[in-house]
């Protein structure tokens, strides 16, 4: 019966989302649009902080260093979106890898200071280049349509109706399944029980062999490079990237999503990404004054009721049922 | 009707019951140890009866119940516990972890005179008074758990293997000083030890525990004489 | 030579105000093991209501002092009723209660009091003061002064009083503090009360200089922060010294180097996090933390 469920859990969520473009339009598809993408950049803050422990307050700088290649890549020298994102994801991949490197020497409250300070500055550097950056007016992007070959494989019935939301729906739809499907390959094996060690207990690992430095930058470099795909998504999405919209307070968001998600969590990546785009919406539809107070009242409820995020709840609910279903309850 | 009895405890750390329902008892005035092996349930039961882990059972003191009250509680009721590894405030000076000792009295009495008699019983420790605590040596700082167990004028002293990694000329020294204690000033022990041969010497009554059970009680010297604890325990 | 002198009382005045607020987040940080995110929120909060009951006719210093026990009852209450669910708990979940904490108080206050700015009274008056040659800015020195008397005062109370003590060994070790009957859960409230007074402190100093607006603490929490960093985040002294020498940096480079104009206004905060953090993450006081294995 796990197994049914576990197996369920994948193939009926997939289901529900390749069916959503066909149901909804424009604004309402975006949204879902952007869900995805936030699932990506949690997918990616979550390798580093759930799975190994480093914590980061600075990734919306990694978000805007994809935003922006894509952005520049195609306003300035007219290339085409598709290879944008392989750029994003490796240029963000070597900047973050580098950054790693000093970071090895700080822990916890001090990575998290210095993640901050990063994040903090991210805007008013993005305004100073303005000759790249466009400064504080920002690049407007032309949104991509479905390319050629796309249309005329479709059958002539629907070929009118793949507009480029829903396009841009699809293309986040299928990077976010690929970069679960690599995310769960590499957590699977050796090099996931690796960034666990290292996170649990860093002297332990460090005697059995595991190169904890490499691993740490590593996942610095790879957790980025997920932002970064996330960031190129997005500039896609919107269409437009302004110095203002990649402040610390989408790193904070960003926290907050792997934390309710669910850390250490794949699955949890979704949840998150559901939760920071839709609760502030309902936010606002419950108070037009103050929604932010809603939002952070909702946060701490939720924090009371389910510390370990959405995911780990299910977990343990998994957890407890399959005690169950094994006959083995402990008395109480 | 003995100053601590406890009936039938259990005690589990998450899922794991640690404790299967042991019985023991000190007498007022009197010195009870239990004995065993590493992983028998001692240190267990010392934190079951401070509320420290999840309990259940009858543990009665003064012939009120205890059973399930918080730690804070429990020590302002007079029962000291010099924990395992001695807990000291390591930031703290000497002085500093005696004046805290004395945090949790029921009356608050006299102060200094209170710790112008701990630095008698303990020398050395009024020769360190305004020395950091972490710098004491491991027999000076097991001195400085004991002093500050003394400071709350406890009606029972629950003492964590009080041996533990400490050399033998120190060990001798604290266990004298404990048992003047007893004598003087009418303070009753409950020591955990596995150094049986030392604990027999001191105590009156001593109870044998065996993973989480109470396997075997008497009064001292008719544990130091059976045959299967001497060689088990004594070594000879 | 004069400017110079002006520049770093001034320097100081702000950076008094950086150590107490760096003092409140190194005080639950040391008892909690967490940065209480909310700290600036907290402190701007309370500003408000000492605005309310200024802007209702009460004498400056009955309101502050009024204010300063509301900002105690508030912050233990805080404690006791929004943290203690989740105290025992990953450092993470605490944090985002505080985050959360922060945008109620955030959003309460603009929508009571609107994000219009506001201006706030200082008790000391608009004259400069004349030392020897040399004219300093009464409220510079007056917000110092009361910094510095608020800071001895925190002092004395945890170095001389038992319940001082008390307090600091519920932050360092919590379990033997439980063995001398201290009620560490109260310890903790008390812990917040007075960082939140200490913040309130440091709300109703500032507000004068910086007008009163919700965002009002966001500016001088990082700067806070970049004090504890400088200070040590183990290091309470530390922490203020730190703002100090902040405080004094920030000023002098905004007269002095050219190209800090406002736009990178948290360039010095920003730049001393990250050199420190390269250089001596531990800061200038902290203690370096040793690992047992």
């Amino acid at each position: 019966m796990i197994r049914a469920l576990r197996v369920s859990g994948v193939v009926v969520p997939l289901a529900v989302a390749l069916a959503l473009p066909l149901l909804l339009s424009g604004f309402r598809l975006f949204q879902f649009t952007q869900v995805f993408i936030y699932a990506i950049a949690l997918l990616g803050l979550n390798l580093l902080t759930g799975y190994n422990g480093q914590f980061s307050l600075g990734h919306s700088a990694f978000y805007a260093l994809g935003a922006y290649t894509t952005a520049i890549m195609m306003d300035r020298w007219s290339i085409d979106y598709g290879w944008t994102l392989p750029v994003a994801a490796v240029l963000c991949f070597v900047v973050g890898f580098l950054f790693g490197i000093p970071a090895l020497r700080l822990e916890g409250l001090y990575l998290a200071l210095a993640t901050f300070a990063l994040a903090l500055s991210v805007p008013q550097i993005l305004k100073y280049f303005d000759g790249w950056t466009g400064g504080s007016q920002g690049i407007v992007l032309n949104k991509p349509g479905p390319p050629a070959f796309v249309l005329s494989a479709l059958p002539p019935a629907t070929r009118l109706k793949v507009n480029a939301d829903q396009w841009l729906y699809l293309v986040a739809l299928a990077t976010l399944v690929l970069l679960f499907a690599m995310a769960r390959n590499l957590l699977a094996r050796r090099t996931g029980r690796a960034l666990v060690a290292i996170r649990d207990n860093p002297i332990a690992a460090a005697s059995m062999g595991i190169d904890t430095s490499l691993y740490k930058s590593l996942t610095f470099g790879v957790s980025a490079a997920y932002v970064g795909v996330a960031g190129a998504l997005s500039a896609l999405a919107v269409a437009f990237v302004a110095p203002d919209t990649f402040n610390v307070f989408l790193s904070i968001t960003f926290l907050v999503g792997i934390v309710v998600g669910g850390l250490a969590s794949i699955s949890g990546a979704i949840f998150g990404g559901l939760f920071i785009q839709f609760v502030p919406n309902w936010a606002q539809d419950i108070s037009k004054a103050a929604p932010w107070a809603i939002n952070g009242v909702f946060l701490i409820v939720f924090m009371y009721v389910m510390p370990r995020g959405i995911a780990g709840s299910l977990r343990m609910l998994m957890a407890r049922l399959a005690r169950g279903a094994a006959g083995t309850g402990l008395t109480r | 009707m003995a100053l601590l009895e406890v009936r039938d405890l259990q005690a589990q750390y998450g899922p794991t019951e640690v404790l299967h329902g042991i019985s023991f008892a000190v007498e007022e005035g009197g010195i009870a140890t239990i004995l065993g092996a590493n992983g028998a349930g001692k240190t267990t039961t010392l934190r079951a009866l401070c509320g420290m882990v999840r309990t259940r059972g009858e543990i009665r003191f003064d012939g009120r119940s205890i059973t399930g009250r918080a730690t804070e509680d429990v020590i302002r009721l007079g029962i000291a516990h010099v924990p395992e590894g001695r807990g000291t405030f390591v930031e703290l000076t000497v002085e500093e972890n005696l004046r805290l000792g004395a945090y949790g009295r029921a009356s608050k009495g006299d102060l200094a005179e209170d710790l112008r008699r701990a630095y008698e019983y303990f020398p050395v420790l009024a020769e360190r008074r305004r020395q950091t605590a972490g710098t004491l040596s491991g027999g000076e700082q097991q001195m400085l758990a004991v002093a500050r167990g003394l400071m709350l004028n406890p009606r029972l002293l629950l003492l964590d293997e009080p041996s533990l990694g400490l050399a033998p000329m120190v060990v001798r020294e604290i266990f004298r000083i404990v048992r003047s204690i007893n004598r003087e000033r009418h303070v009753s022990v409950l020591l955990v030890e596995q150094n049986a041969t030392l604990a027999l010497r001191l105590a009156d009554r001593a109870y044998l525990m065996e993973t989480g059970r109470v396997v075997m009680s008497g009064s001292a010297d008719e544990l130091r004489e059976n045959d299967t604890v001497r060689r088990a325990y004594l070594g000879y | 030579m004069d400017i110079l002198l002006q520049q770093i009382v001034s320097g100081l005045a702000t950076g008094g105000i950086y150590g107490s607020v760096a003092l409140a987040l190194v005080m639950i940080h040391e008892a909690t093991g967490v940065v209480n995110y909310a700290q600036g929120e907290m402190a701007m909060f309370s500003t408000y209501l000492a605005w309310s009951m200024l802007n209702a006719g009460a004498p400056y210093w009955l309101a502050f002092f009024a204010t300063l026990v509301i900002a105690f009852v508030g912050g233990l209450v805080i404690e006791r009723v929004v943290i203690r669910p989740v105290e025992g708990g990953s450092i993470l979940t605490i944090v985002i209660v505080c985050i959360g904490l922060l945008f109620i108080l955030n959003s309460m206050a603009g929508w009571i009091y609107s994000y219009i700015q506001k201006p706030f009274p200082s008790p000391f008056s608009d004259k400069p003061l004349r030392i020897g040659n040399v004219y300093f800015g009464a409220h510079d020195v007056g917000a110092l002064g009361v910094t510095l008397i608020m800071l001895f005062g925190l002092y004395a109370f945890f170095r001389f009083t038992t319940l001082g003590l008390a307090m600091r060994a519920a932050a360092q070790n919590p379990t033997s503090s439980r063995l001398c009957g201290i009620r560490v859960g109260w310890m903790l409230a008390l812990g917040w009360g007075l960082a939140a007074l200490v913040g309130a402190v440091a709300g109703m100093m500032v507000a004068p200089i910086v007008f009163l607006d919700p965002n009002m603490m966001s500016g001088i929490l990082i700067y806070a922060f970049a004090s504890a960093t400088l200070g040590g985040f183990t290091s309470p002294g530390g922490a203020v010294l730190g703002g100090l020498i902040v405080g004094v940096i920030e000023n002098l480079a905004g007269t002095y180097v050219r190209f800090i104009g406002t736009e990178l206004k948290l360039t010095v905060a920003l730049a001393v996090i990250l050199v420190v953090l390269l250089v001596r993450p531990s800061g200038l006081f902290g203690r370096a933390a040793v690992h047992r294995v």
